[in-house]
């Protein structure tokens, strides 16, 4: 187990240059209009100096090269749009850490609330937990994010008497952010893991080992639920590191100054080495928490395996 | 016989019906009439030749397991409703502008000193209202709910089938696992935002240039949600049997791992259909939809949130609100009873 992610770790590190130099080429095709804001009003010299300020007038290998001496070196660059003329890394790590702060209290809130309402759901089929879950699942997917998050902004913020943005220091503006962000995540949970659960219920050795006469406690946490949280297991450390990037809707709305919709925005603006820099965060982020998932799958289920062994495939 | 054995009163009952099928076995009499025999078919007489394959047929119950996947389905009279909602829905899409007075859902409608008709609420003439520059919403209701749809539908379905195919293939074959991974880790990885804006870029912004941005990508979580679940099942031993026996890859692909896997494929499908129409919203939301001129179900909800705090034009909001969750509601509820229709367990 130890080789096989060591090895894939080996074969991230290649990916991960594939990745920016991918997105490194994609970028250079976006239209020079982009990157000045009065376009129209400049001359060809200007535009010329301009790009050659940016260093977009060598081929493209080129400028990759330039690019990679620049990471290897420790120097990830400067926002030319975004913030103008200030190096990345001063304004991009405060920010991440907001965003992750409000992401991990909503997992803690959203995690164990989701799986246990998924249980309650999935012990007694059409039961009254299992009317009101879905209810409450059906209410959550149909009304469009951006309505109800809107709602519990005007609303919830009213009931709780306080500011209706964020503000530092005061634990009260946090709740609201933080219930948008878990309420989706709770009906996502509980969803899949009564679907998994109903569907493991149903299998023989369930039903074996009722007319067996195994305690129904035992039935339930030893056999139903740990086989189903089997296929759940493999998202959470991803979703677990990719909190940094934090919610677009809910950092908008709340006014949190968090990395939610700063690569869209970077994108938009064509602030090139943002938008490289925060790829290359969020890809190293999930490409570990898919190996971290994949791990913890198979430390949950001992029959999952992906080293070779006799007569697995 | 003890009072409280089960299995003897199981045997009494048996045998008491044994009995009474004996009894009227034995008052049918063997001996007919002449009359009798000659009522009785020549083709009766005639001799049957062997038969290979219906003598073989007999060996087998009828069972279909689409068959029985479909009649508990229709068992479900909620789904069925819900399903025919939305089948009404599509239909009335395509057959509203077809009737007579109808609005065209871009042209902004003045008033006889040239002023806009903005902002109108609900009445005889506009029977949805107006937004802020004129336009009839009950026309523009109904051809951003068929916009919507297709772009689901098609998102939907193109990245269910390439997201199937691949997923089995990424889970079930070990040599290419770590290709697929790293495949994944790449596609993944690119924004999605860079490629919309290429795509519009290079295509100039359309439903197709939508739709082809939301598959580029799309498929991956399809697939990797695919994959884990094959993983799950692959080493276990009715597959390793199949491999003993022989069974070339594509079969066990098809015959041992798919049918497992129905179930959640289904509500995942059923999920995967509003969920394009909510990321269609969300790109309106960041300003990369569609065109102004192209109404849809998410550029509409969201040109009615800024009236959110004004009670007298909140109708802009709750109209697409409503449209939204109708379909969001049919579709959950049609793909979890399909899902629960879909596993065998269930089936008499």
């Amino acid at each position: 187990m130890l080789k096989y992610a060591l090895g894939r770790i080996g074969r991230s590190m290649i990916t991960i240059v594939i990745i920016i130099a991918v997105v490194f080429s994609l970028l250079r095709l976006m239209p020079i209009e982009g990157y000045f804001s009065n376009f129209d009003k400049l001359s060809p010299e200007e535009i010329k100096n301009g790009l050659e300020k940016l260093g977009l007038n060598d081929p493209l290998p080129v400028q990759l090269m330039n690019f990679f001496k620049q990471l290897l070196s420790g120097d990830f660059g400067i926002s030319y749009k975004f913030r103008r003329n200030v190096p990345i890394t001063e304004f991009i790590g405060p920010m991440a850490m907001t965003s992750a702060k409000f992401g991990l209290l909503s997992m803690g809130v959203s995690l164990p609330l989701g799986m246990a309402l998924g249980a309650m759901m999935s012990r007694k089929k059409n039961g009254i937990w299992d009317r009101l879950g879905n209810l409450y699942i059906v209410i959550i997917q149909a009304v469009p994010n951006a309505v109800y998050f809107l709602m519990i902004q005007t609303y919830g913020t009213q009931l709780l008497g306080c500011s209706m943005l964020y503000r530092e220091g005061q634990p009260l503006t946090m709740v609201m952010p933080i219930l948008s962000m878990a309420l989706p995540s709770i009906s996502s949970y509980a969803m899949w893991l009564r679907r998994y659960m109903v569907d493991e219920t149903n299998k023989d050795y369930i039903k074996l080992a009722r007319a067996k006469g195994v305690p129904n406690t035992t039935i339930w946490f030893r056999h139903v639920f740990r086989n189903s949280v089997v296929p759940m297991v493999n998202q959470i450390p991803g979703s677990l590191l990719l909190t940094i990037s934090g919610s677009i809707y809910v950092e908008s709305l709340y006014g949190i100054n968090g990395l939610g919709g700063l690569l869209v925005s970077a994108i938009k603006l064509q602030d090139n080495s943002l938008v490289q820099l925060l790829v290359l965060i969020f890809s190293i982020l999930g490409i570990i928490g898919l190996l971290l998932g994949d791990l913890l799958m198979a430390a949950v289920d001992p029959r999952i395996s992906f080293t070779k062994k006799g007569g697995s495939r | 016989m003890s009072k409280f054995s089960v299995s003897e009163k199981k045997a009494a009952s048996l045998e008491e019906s044994l009995l009474d099928n004996l009894q009227v076995a034995t008052q049918d009499k063997d001996q007919l009439t002449e009359e009798e025999i000659a009522a009785l078919g020549a083709d009766l007489f005639e001799v049957v030749p062997y038969d290979e394959e219906e003598a073989e047929r007999t060996g087998y119950s009828n069972y279909s397991y689409w068959g029985s996947t479909v009649r508990m389905f229709f068992k479900n009279k909620t789904a069925m409703l819900m399903l025919l909602i939305l089948a009404l829905m599509l239909v009335f899409t395509y057959i509203q502008p077809l009737l007579p007075n109808q609005k065209d859902p871009t042209w902004c409608h003045w008033d006889e000193n040239g002023m806009p008709l903005a902002d109108i609420q609900p009445n005889s003439e506009f029977w949805f209202g107006t937004n802020n520059i004129g336009q009839d919403i009950w026309s523009n209701m109904w051809e951003g709910t068929r916009n919507s749809l297709f772009i689901g539908f098609a998102v939907a379905m193109i990245n269910a089938v390439v997201g199937i195919i691949v997923g089995m293939i990424w889970g079930y074959i070990r040599q290419l696992d770590f290709i697929l991974t790293e495949v994944y880790n790449v596609l993944s990885n690119i924004p999605s935002t860079i490629i919309l804006i290429l795509a519009t870029y290079v295509m100039s912004p359309s439903i197709t240039s939508l739709i082809i941005a939301m598959c580029v990508t799309g498929w991956m979580g399809m697939a990797r949600f695919i994959r884990n679940l094959t993983l799950m099942i692959r080493d276990r031993d009715f597959n390793l049997a199949s491999r003993c026996l022989g069974t070339p890859t594509h079969r066990v692909i098809m015959k041992n791992l798919l049918p497992q896997m129905v179930s959640v494929i289904m509500l995942r499908l059923a999920l995967a259909i509003p969920g394009a129409i909510g990321s269609e919203a969300f790109m309106a939301y960041i300003g990369l939809g569609l065109p102004a001129t192209i109404p849809s179900l998410g550029s509409l909800a969201n040109a009615g949130r800024q009236y959110m705090m004004l009670p007298s034009m909140r109708y802009q909001l709750i109209i697409p609100c409503i449209f939204l969750s109708v379909i969001t509601i049919c579709f959950y509820i049609v793909g979890n009873a399909f899902a629960d229709a879909s596993d065998p367990r269930n089936h008499v």
